[in-house]
């Protein structure tokens, strides 16, 4: 019963920040600051939609299996993310910085 | 012998992903770790670097800073979604240098970086990473270099 509970709380919670980072896809200015939106539905949403399935499997070799997705999920997210960006960057995509920052820092 | 350790774990990982017990099974299973191991000392990629169980000690307080870097900056960005109204970020390239000495601890270090929200690496040069940031907070926070110190970075004694 209190796996359930916990269980369906991650399951919503993940879904609602899935849909969170959705809205910040739209709202975000430009394709380097939208990459960041991605960036929560990647891990934390991810993570929580994981959990939420791992607690209904219990101890068992599905729960590993998603552990496992889970892992790979860890590893190559952040190289895809990485090319995206990188090859934005060499396509001639310039980022929309924030002028007053910038000019601080240099 | 790295080989025969590398077989043993692969057929762990095969055992536990099917589950069966039949000996005919395991037989074939046994087979193709033997398949998959031949092929790998062919290649020449058993090494340090595609295997680093030489930093499984550092691992698991890694990914207890990992995780709640994760949870900090998921919190943040989110927040900032919520609220943004066209302002509210303020995003910026920045320049990180990179005190790693191997090249996996460089990639580890740039992952890293990717998976916390709000920060991805779009350059990476050789002791040097261009980093694009969502707010100027996130970039002030890489810039302490508290997450270089965490990143498990060793280089191999032969």
């Amino acid at each position: 019963m209190i796996i359930d509970v916990l269980s369906w709380l991650s399951l919503i919670g993940g879904g609602l920040i899935g849909i969170i980072g959705a809205i910040g896809i739209h709202r975000f200015p430009d394709f380097y600051s939208r990459q960041h939106a991605t960036g929560i539905a990647d891990t934390l949403c991810a993570m929580l939609i994981l959990l939420g399935l791992g607690l209904q499997a219990g101890l068992s070799l599905a729960a590993f299996k998603l552990a496992l997705i889970f892992i790979f999920l860890f590893f190559t997210s952040p190289t895809a993310s990485h090319v995206l960006a990188n090859a934005a960057m060499h396509g001639g995509l310039k980022p929309k910085l924030d002028s007053v920052a910038t000019e601080e820092r240099s | 012998m790295m080989a025969f350790k590398y077989g043993v774990l692969l057929f762990v990982f095969w055992f536990l992903l099917s589950g069966h017990f039949e000996p005919l099974l395991l037989l074939l299973g046994l087979a193709s770790v033997m398949l998959t191991i031949f092929l790998m000392k062919r290649m020449n990629v058993i090494d340090h670097e595609s295997y680093p169980l030489h930093l499984s000690s550092r691992f698991p307080a890694f990914l207890v800073y990992i995780f709640r870097e994760i949870g900090k900056a998921n919190i943040d960005v989110i927040k900032r979604i919520v609220t943004y109204r066209g302002k509210f970020i303020s995003p910026q390239l920045v320049e990180i240098t990179l005190p790693q000495k191997t090249d996996l601890g460089r990639a580890i270090y740039a992952n890293a970086i990717t998976l916390t929200p709000g920060t991805v690496s779009v350059e990476l040069a050789k002791d040097k990473i261009i980093v694009h940031a969502l707010t100027k907070e996130a970039a002030d926070d890489l810039s302490t270099g508290n997450m270089a110190k965490a990143i498990p970075d060793q280089a191999i004694n032969k």
